[in-house]
């Protein structure tokens, strides 16, 4: 598998605070990769990284075969991002928030308006378009977010815990583009606490004060630790 | 960058607090600055106990009473009265002639007349005394007229720049001003904020938008909004109230915009140092509108302040966009007379401009 994301003994300190310490890791193209571990065990801090927001310390990170010291416009250029506050404007329309993103990878006007009738053809939303944003139940806004933040085909997506407070229909549903989208030759990189969708991933990193603990396939993690479930794999290393 | 912009103006377009913040609270502000907060005096109600009822007294009383500056409150007056009358609120100014008035003025060339006034409003009794006394001088002369007194001091007034004393020309300056600084610097303020508190400011971050980008993004609408606003409120003073423009417009105009992206760029700063609407409402409220209300010198003389705030003043943009608006409106100064004060504002703008730049970086660390 081509990796997409090549991570070698990155290194993070906010002043004597060591965030990141020395993490290695490579995820492939098309692949759902799932990043875990406790609140402040350092995951945010790897994710604004990954996406060019912030500089590491030291360390080699490449992203979508760009630099993150020196290549950041490239990087941004190719990745998309949604976090759990679904960022859609509430007071735009659907397609008012589809030509806002759009416009803001640079995408040209038919091109956004051929991606949003693919994207909302796709969740049966095709005849709301012009329906408020604040109108629209939750459940709906997240997988919105989930196709504006696809919508320029990047080579991955970020998603930081893009299920929280929604009901586990929804998430099932949730699930089903973040494979559509895989198929698609997209990688997935996403943060979860839900230990069912961990499940889900092709292969999880679970960290613990700044360091990757364990990174596998849910069913090597679950034999390794002897575990019936990703959960009390989970309590057993993340603790 | 235009999808950017649109999607700016979509967002005041459908919020209906930010339109009347932006086009009703200007209309609104203006007219009731100009009709309803006045400092002249009209038909003030007074009293007059006269205990000498002479001819003189008479005429005086008739000349106060006909001034148009006065009317006669049907209050009975006599001495013990007066303390309650002033209490109950009825009287502005009682005038009180001494007995004999007319037999001493003719004897003794001096007669008294004494003046209370109602200080619980102190500009307003100062007005009330001033008229009075001006109608009873005046009065003076004509009476003295064919009499030749052996040595005569005679003033002549002339108020410029603004002859017939309309409160309006002092409150305009301070409306612009006000209202540009309010809408510019807590209207940017708060959008930005809310881009933070929604998450869609992350979004923006991680997109290829450079922070220039996004910045000059949320800022545009403003500027032509805020400039629309200056232009509107210049037109209501000069249609309604008859404030002149002396001075060049187009040095008006280009100043305002001066003041404006002044106002932003404070705007800018207010939303980096707060995480939420709320806190940067507050900030714009409390931080600006009551010094800029206070320490401007729009309503309050720069010059009777206590030292410490006349020197606080000075970091007051406000201060010295007055300044320059009165220069140019009322007395019809160019550049060269106001580059001092443009220059400050000017100074005041990449402050504030740089400051922001660092924060965000800082911020984005």
């Amino acid at each position: 598998m081509q990796p997409i994301i090549e991570v070698e003994n990155l290194v993070k300190k906010f002043g004597p605070f060591v965030a990141n310490d020395h993490l290695t890791f490579n995820v492939g193209q098309g692949e759902i990769f799932g990043f875990l571990g406790a609140n402040g065990a350092g995951k945010t801090t790897t994710m604004r990284i990954l996406c060019g927001l912030s500089s590491p310390t030291s360390g080699k990170v490449k992203v979508a075969g760009y630099d993150v010291y020196t290549q950041t416009e490239n990087i941004k250029r190719n990745i998309g991002y949604m976090s759990q506050k679904f960022s859609l404007y509430d007071d735009l329309s659907i397609a008012e928030n589809f030509q806002f993103y759009g416009g803001i990878y640079g995408l040209s006007v038919s091109k956004i308006k051929e991606r949003t009738e693919e994207l909302l053809g796709r969740l049966g939303f095709s005849g709301e378009k012009n329906r408020i944003l604040k109108d629209i139940p939750l459940g709906w806004k997240q997988k919105l977010a989930f196709s504006v933040a696809v919508i320029h085909h990047p080579s991955i997506v970020f998603l930081d815990e893009p299920t929280g407070g929604v009901d586990p229909i929804t998430r099932r549903q949730f699930w089903e583009m973040i494979y559509e989208t895989a198929n698609e030759g997209i990688t997935v990189f996403v943060t979860t606490h839900y230990m069912d969708e961990a499940e889900y991933c092709q292969r999880v990193s679970i960290m613990a004060d700044g360091k990757i603990v364990a990174l596998d396939t849910p069913g090597n993690l679950k034999d390794t630790y002897k575990a019936a479930t990703m959960e009390d794999v989970f309590l057993m290393i993340a603790r | 960058m235009k999808g950017f912009i649109i999607k700016e103006f979509y967002h005041i377009f459908r919020d209906l607090r930010s339109m009347l913040i932006l086009f009703g609270m200007p209309v609104v502000q203006v007219l009731l600055f100009g009709f309803a907060i006045s400092n002249e005096v009209k038909n003030a109600p007074i009293a007059i106990l006269d205990h000498s009822n002479d001819y003189v007294t008479r005429q005086i009383s008739s000349k106060l009473l006909s001034s148009g500056f006065f009317i006669a409150s049907d209050a009975v007056v006599d001495e013990s009265h007066i303390p309650e009358i002033f209490r109950k609120g009825k009287v502005k100014e009682i005038i009180v002639f001494e007995s004999n008035f007319a037999r001493n003025l003719e004897k003794d060339h001096e007669a008294h007349i004494q003046l209370l006034a109602d200080a619980s409003d102190p500009n307003t009794a100062n007005l009330i005394v001033n008229y009075t006394n001006a109608i009873i001088n005046n009065y003076q002369q004509e009476y003295f007229a064919g009499l030749s007194l052996p040595v005569e001091i005679t003033t002549e007034t002339q108020m410029l720049y603004n002859p017939g004393l309309k409160s309006v020309f002092m409150f305009v300056p301070g409306i612009i001003t006000i209202l540009l600084m309010l809408i510019s610097a807590m209207m940017t303020s708060i959008s930005i904020a809310r881009e933070k508190e929604m998450g869609t400011m992350e979004v923006l971050l991680v997109s290829p938008l450079r922070p220039m980008q996004i910045i000059a993004g949320k800022v545009l609408p403003y500027v032509i909004l805020s400039f629309i606003n200056a232009v509107t409120i210049l037109m209501m003073s000069y249609f309604i109230f008859g404030m002149p423009v002396k001075g060049s417009l187009l040095l008006l105009l280009a100043e305002s915009i001066l003041f404006i992206v002044m106002a932003l760029s404070l705007g800018i700063f207010i939303s980096t140092v707060s995480n939420s609407q709320q806190m940067a409402m507050m900030l714009s409220m409390f931080a600006l509108m009551l010094p800029t209300i206070l320490l401007s010198g729009f309503i309050f003389p720069i010059e009777n302040m206590p030292m410490a705030l006349q020197i606080l003043s000075n970091i007051m943009p406000p201060r010295w966009f007055i300044i320059i608006i009165k220069a140019i409106m009322l007395k019809g100064l160019g550049l060269q007379y106001i580059w001092k004060e443009t220059l400050i504002i000017a100074g005041m703008t990449l402050f504030f401009i740089g400051l922001s730049v660092k924060k965000f970086k800082i911020r984005l660390e």
